[in-house]
């Protein structure tokens, strides 16, 4: 049993699915669509995978206009959709119902330009975050938003949840480097927003799309910022007895001057998984920051030797330099496999509450209170140069009630990040996970003008329903969209 | 054109008077006419003037979490001394628009914002809004509202702090906002090179921000191209003179860090095109620049770049029909009137202007804020 609720299907529109189904074949090539339960079963849940429902059909379309024709079909029908990217996400923004169609966007994968006098690429929204990186090497540059599930997760779901990854302390996240975007509106209309200028005309629309959980359209296409490859990058480890003096030394390189490209935290708990799992050879000790810088390697000798100073300040067990590639892929070998030797502990719930940078001691100690409260083991590992937090509850799914009290405890968790003047969601967004936490971090009008803005984009409400806003502050707004 | 306060001013102390008296004036289909210090934008409307003036001080900043909360008619000046103070500044360089505009009030953080203004580095650092971590604003109804916060990442819920920005006071009075700071680079230089062309001065802009050398600004004007570089002592002596050696077939001055700072705040306040001309700021693909350029001299007047051909300044005579088909698919806002009528935002068509039309209707249902000055 879990805990998160979604409204029941509507009867009606899971009574009109041979009706619903010719009207999207009629609409679009016959491999576009999927009906049979058991090819929709592959899409019944994304990476929050306690949550499970097969929608009623999966579209998946290959152009722009194809998206829209099957927009159309669904508008004119009443039909919901759920926008689908690659299903990585962990906060069940994928998350299907039974009387809704997929439209999934991975046969979207063609580069269309890549404009490096301007300094962009243009791309199909269904390509994957890597393979925009892997398209820009031979010339020169990369995309920088690198969340970790880069291998699979597309562009159409970074731009709906905004995602991050390690080296946004100095390049910033999406909606930083997210130039234009072609969407399709729930009617299936097609709008640009922004586009190569430097600057949109009017509102920032694209501004308000990025990140928008697929509440507001579907995106299509998308002109990304692209960037220069750095000349180089070395990591260093730096390991501590104390974790309040890890954070104090994070706090202090980002006041030195230093900008480094990521900041990466890991406790004793995730450590010890690591050591077991990887044999990184990290030190046993109550902290380890990684800390990366760029440049050539004159520059970078000079940032290492400044930040050096500052950890040296600070009593550190150990700081060890990478003096080769080698030693540089050692030291990230530990947090890249970290996700991977927590999962081999069992099972867990991976959240993404932002605190301020230095409220990180006293979350990371209130978190150790938590687990003990709740019984339940945590291990931290996150960005700490932005305050992402990453807490992993572990909890065995086959126990009754673990999964519900691993749940109670990420609540609280969550609670705490807002409560030290952060939020619920750094980049995992909040789908279905966070939607009933909305109301600890928003107030009834901070929620209301958000579903105004969704009603005039969505008036039927038919995007993505029943996420992102509590199912009781948006009754009202459901129940106007049905009339 | 004066912005001192007036006996017309309604200047609320508080956040529960500002939204008392939005209220009132939404009850009563009052329109006002909201600004900060009144500096960045030419005002033409005839309505009471509702000032932020009293709401006013730093409310957080913590150097060490690089992050900035002010009530939104906190003076800039104050915000950039005391950031200076700790090594940090706005990284998105605002613009001084006094000098161009001929306003005399005092810059706001909340006109900053409402203004998106960004200055030189945007190219690199990114714009105003990319810093704005979090808004408090009163909508047109008198709801007093937040979104966003004070961390870095945070994708909990709609990013309304984006529409705010830029906004220009149509949407609602802002009345707090979070923004990020950064380290001020210790070091800087100015590649200057002379006797140039639009086309040569986009195409060196566009190979120097193909490098690595983290350029962190790309200004023509006057047949002289700009490129500035920043960052530690090293870095910068190694970045110019890889620079250097990469257009070593052209004759390139370097000016040091005091030259760079004075060079690069002239060039951030348009101090060039101070005068009596119209003047327009067009946003275009750097690509653009050169054939935006030629079409726009060819009415008379000058013109200027910024952010690599990105942006283009254009101070002349050319009328809002002509400016505007100049700039291909670029868009031109006009700045200074100088006896020039017509909208000075660029004009929205279709579906774009529907969504905008309706999002008014949505934070200002009885159009009471700064109305008609984007597109209604």
């Amino acid at each position: 049993m879990s805990t998160i609720l979604m409204p029941p299907p509507d009867p009606a529109v899971i009574a009109r699915k041979s009706q619903i189904v010719a009207a999207l074949r009629g609409a679009l090539p016959d491999d576009a669509v999927i009906a049979d339960l058991e090819e929709t079963r592959a899409y019944e849940c994304d990476a929050l995978t306690a949550y499970r429902c097969a929608p009623l059909a999966v579209v998946l379309p290959r152009s722009t206009d194809e998206v829209a024709a099957a927009m159309r079909v669904c508008h004119r029908l009443g039909v919901p959709v759920v926008p689908r990217g690659a299903g990585t996400s962990l906060a069940g923004g994928a998350l299907p119902t039974a009387d809704c169609v997929v439209i999934g966007t991975m046969r979207l994968n063609a580069f269309l330009d890549i404009d490096t006098e301007n300094r962009f690429i243009r791309v199909q929204s269904g390509v994957t975050n890597l393979s925009v990186s892997a398209e820009l090497e031979p010339e020169g540059f990369f995309y920088a938003p690198d969340p970790s599930s880069q291998l699979a997760c597309t562009i159409a779901g970074n731009i709906a949840m905004n995602s991050g990854g390690a080296h946004c302390l100095k390049y910033g996240v999406t909606t930083n480097n997210l130039m234009g975007a072609t969407v399709v509106l729930s009617t299936g209309e097609i709008v640009e927003l922004g586009g190569p200028e430097s600057g949109p005309a009017g509102l920032d629309l694209l501004g308000l799309f990025c990140g928008s959980e697929g509440q507001l359209g579907i995106v299509t296409e998308a002109i990304l910022k692209i960037l220069p490859r750095p000349e180089g990058a070395r990591p260093v480890l730096i390991g501590f007895d104390d974790a309040e003096i890890a954070g104090q030394c994070v706090a202090n390189i980002i006041r030195s001057g230093v900008l480094p490209v990521a900041i990466e935290y890991m406790d004793e708990p995730c450590l010890r998984a690591v050591e077991d799992f990887a044999h990184a050879g990290y030190p046993d000790c109550a902290a380890v920051l990684i800390v990366e810088v760029e440049g050539s390697p004159d520059e970078i000798a000079d940032q290492l030797a400044r930040i050096r100073q500052i950890a040296d300040a600070l009593n550190p067990v150990e700081f060890r330099e990478s003096r080769n590639a080698d030693e540089a892929l050692a030291i990230w070998k530990g947090r890249k496999s970290a996700f991977g030797a927590m999962g081999r502990l069992g099972d867990y719930i991976c959240l993404d509450g932002t605190v301020p940078v230095g409220q990180l001691p006293h979350t990371l100690r209130r978190i150790g209170e938590l687990s003990r409260q709740h019984g339940l083991e945590v291990a931290n590992v996150f960005h700490a140069g932005d305050g992402n937090m990453h807490p992993l509850i572990l909890f065995d799914a086959n126990q009754p009630g673990q999964l519900e009290r691993a749940e109670a405890m990420g609540a609280d968790i969550l609670r705490l990040c807002v409560e030290v003047g952060g939020c619920l969601t750094g980049e995992h967004g909040v789908g279905v996970e966070k939607r009933d936490l909305m109301t600890s971090q928003y107030d009834a009008a901070d929620l209301a003008i958000q579903m105004e803005v969704k009603d005039l984009f969505d008036p039927g409400w038919l995007l993505n329903p029943s996420k992102v806003f509590p199912l009781d502050s948006s009754a009202s707004h459901r129940s106007r969209a049905a009339e | 054109m004066s912005e001192t306060l007036t006996r017309d001013d309604l200047a609320p102390a508080s956040e529960s008077d500002l939204t008392g008296l939005v209220a009132d004036c939404f009850a009563r289909q009052r329109r006002l006419r909201i600004a900060g210090g009144g500096t960045r934008v030419e005002m033409t409307m005839n309505r009471p003037r509702l000032n932020t003036a009293g709401l006013s001080g730093v409310v957080t900043y913590e150097p060490g979490e690089m992050t900035l909360i002010a009530r939104a008619g906190t003076p800039l000046p104050d915000i950039q001394s005391m950031l200076a103070a700790e090594g940090q500044a706005l990284a998105f360089e605002p613009p001084d628009m006094r000098g161009v505009l001929g306003t005399e009030g005092t810059p706001t953080i909340g006109g900053v914002v409402a203004a998106n203004a960004s200055g030189p580095r945007r190219l690199r650092a990114g714009a105003c809004r990319d810093h704005l971590l979090g808004v408090r604003f009163v909508d047109g109804q008198g709801r007093m509202l937040k979104n966003g916060g004070r961390v870095m990442k945070n994708v909990t819920g709609l990013d309304l702090s984006k529409l705010l920005a830029g906004s220009f006071g149509t949407l609602g009075v802002l009345t707090q906002v979070a923004l990020k700071t950064l380290p001020l680079a210790p070091a800087s230089a100015t590649l200057a090179f002379h006797g140039l062309d639009v086309t040569d001065a986009v195409r060196i802009s566009s190979q120097a921000l193909a490098t690595p050398f983290e350029v962190s600004g790309a200004a023509f004007r006057d047949g002289a191209a700009f490129l500035r570089i920043e960052g530690l002592d090293r870095q910068v002596a190694y970045r110019r003179d890889r620079l250097a050696a990469m257009f070593g077939d052209r004759r390139i001055e370097v000016l040091d860090a005091g030259e760079t700072a004075r060079l690069w705040r002239d060039l951030r306040d348009v101090a060039h095109f101070a005068g009596k001309m119209p003047l327009w700021r067009i946003l275009a693909k750097p690509g653009d620049a050169p054939a935006i350029c030629t079409a726009l001299t060819a009415t008379g007047g000058q013109v200027s770049l910024d952010w690599g051909g990105g942006l283009i300044w254009y101070a002349g005579p050319g009328d809002a029909g002509t400016v505007r088909a100049a700039c291909h698919r670029g868009h031109a806002t006009l700045i200074r009137r100088a006896g020039l009528d017509g909208p000075a935002f660029p004009p929205l068509a279709g579906k774009l202007a529907a969504l905008s039309a309706g999002l008014r209707q949505v934070f200002d249902p009885a159009g009471i804020f700064n109305s008609g000055l984007m597109d209604r």
